[in-house]
């Protein structure tokens, strides 16, 4: 038998667990709500709850805790005609394929974008925070929010709950004042602005065939073209990356998607029919 | 101890700092052209470690070395701001530290002045210093090629020997150098 070292008591009373710093009769607090609600999500009410995950993890008694059943590939890249996002989509739990259709682009507004990988639940509910936040500024200043700003909001989250367990690799991607920029942010803290980023299990594959491949006068159609074909040939090795490609376009008026959802297994066999081979080799 | 380099010699009248453009995530390069040598009021910090921390420790030393000269009207000496800045590196150590180790250079009435600086927050004025595995390279060229009051010429001739003994010797390539001098009249990128 272990030992129970944490305070579990608070079990017994789950309201004080998930008690919101946000009350119903306030109102107007704009400080309070641009915070990032440290406050509102909600600490365990144990006597360290920095380490809570870890000493829960410690004694044994929530068996698979911490441990992120992830996979996935992301790419982005800046070139002549504004930036290219693509993405898998197969939601891994372990050996288990959970999804074969996950969209893991958030559309953050009309003018930025943002890819999902690691902890899907991590990453959507804090870039959705991150869309309040930047909508807030254009409420504010009248002005959309530069890249630049926008990134840093979520790296500044990321900086705070840093060694806490959350699981983030994302990329910010779109078009301000300075033309296109993207950020690769992650849950260490990272912020790196960049021309060309992968991320996920599958981003080494798809950094070879990216890397080779990319020049920055590529049309907009030889791009999306290595965009997609960088996320296959990852789905392609990699058993945690898979399901279909999704490619976004961010241009001067915003994004548009160009390609909703393409099957890899499809694209298997035309790479393959372009090599004069069946596939099945 | 990561695997970059950062390099940093004195010179007659100037200072004179070196360091990789590697920004890395686990095995991966994510990118080669990053600038680890920041510009603080008239000083130049180097600052290795990993980017989140070396990020936010330079933007907050930054800021209130600027502040300080605001409030005070006199802007720090190199001296001084090494002190605070091994001040708040001591402070950060037992809460979860800042892991960066810099180079501090600056040229003020004291004449130039390069502080070696770890994580651990150790502060020791150098004529002579490196921070990484590059460091185990390059030190003992260092030792053998500086002299007292040597021109400009002198000391990029001896960070360009550094570098390419990190080239032949060093089984991780480090990309793309970047070289800044400060002097009395302010920073300059040297071209290696």
């Amino acid at each position: 038998m272990v030992v129970a070292a944490i305070d579990m008591s608070f079990m017994e009373d789950p309201s004080r667990f998930c008690k919101s710093h946000f009350r119903e009769d306030e109102e107007g607090d704009f400080e309070a709500e641009m915070r990032p609600e440290p406050l509102s999500f909600a600490m365990a009410p144990v006597a360290n709850p920095k380490t809570f995950c870890l000493d829960m993890k410690k004694t044994g008694e929530a068996p698979g805790l911490m441990d992120f059943k992830k996979g996935t590939t992301t790419l982005g890249f800046v070139f002549q005609g504004g930036i290219i996002i693509a993405v898998d989509s197969r939601a891994s739990m372990g050996s288990y394929i959970g999804s074969q259709t996950v969209k893991k682009v958030i559309e953050i507004n009309d003018f930025l974008l943002g890819t999902m990988a690691g902890g899907a639940a991590d990453c959507s509910f804090w870039e959705r925070h991150l869309a309040r936040l930047c909508r807030m500024h254009e409420l504010r200043e009248k002005e959309r929010i530069s890249v630049a700003a926008a990134s840093k909001l979520l790296a500044n989250i990321f900086w705070q709950y840093r060694g806490q367990g959350l699981s983030c690799g994302t990329m910010v991607a779109g078009w301000d004042k300075k033309g296109p920029s993207l950020y690769m942010v992650d849950d260490q803290g990272d912020r790196h602005k960049g021309n060309v980023f992968s991320v996920g299990s599958g981003s080494t594959f798809a950094y070879g065939v990216l890397d080779t491949g990319y020049r920055h006068d590529l049309t907009v159609e030889e791009a999306v073209e290595l965009g997609r074909r960088s996320i296959y040939h990852a789905t392609h090795r990699d058993g945690a990356s898979g399901g279909v490609v999704r490619v976004y376009h961010v241009h001067e008026k915003g994004w548009t998607k160009v390609i909703g959802g393409e099957d890899v297994n499809k694209l298997h066999y035309m790479y393959a029919a372009e090599k004069g081979l069946r596939g099945d080799e | 101890m990561g695997t970059e380099a950062m390099l940093g010699l004195t010179g007659k009248d100037f200072v004179i700092l070196a360091a990789d453009g590697q920004a890395a995530y686990s095995i991966i390069r994510l990118k080669n052209d990053a600038d680890k040598i920041w510009k603080v009021g008239k000083m130049l910090f180097a600052c290795s470690g990993p980017p989140a921390d070396a990020g936010n420790f330079m933007e907050f030393i930054e800021k209130n070395v600027i502040l300080n000269e605001l409030r005070t009207g006199i802007p720090m000496s190199t001296k001084a701001a090494a002190s605070f800045t091994r001040n708040e590196l001591a402070h950060a150590l037992r809460k979860g530290p800042f892991q960066t180790d810099l180079l501090v250079a600056g040229v003020d009435n004291d004449g130039p002045s390069l502080y070696f600086m770890d994580y651990l927050a150790s502060s020791e004025k150098v004529n002579k210093a490196a921070h990484g595995y590059g460091a185990m390279f390059t030190l003992g060229l260092m030792d053998r090629y500086w002299k007292p009051n040597m021109e400009e010429a002198e000391a990029i001739d001896i960070i360009k020997k550094c570098i390419k003994e990190l080239e032949t010797r060093f089984i991780v390539e480090l990309p793309n150098f970047k070289c800044k001098i400060v002097n009395k009249d302010g920073v300059k990128e040297v071209k290696l």
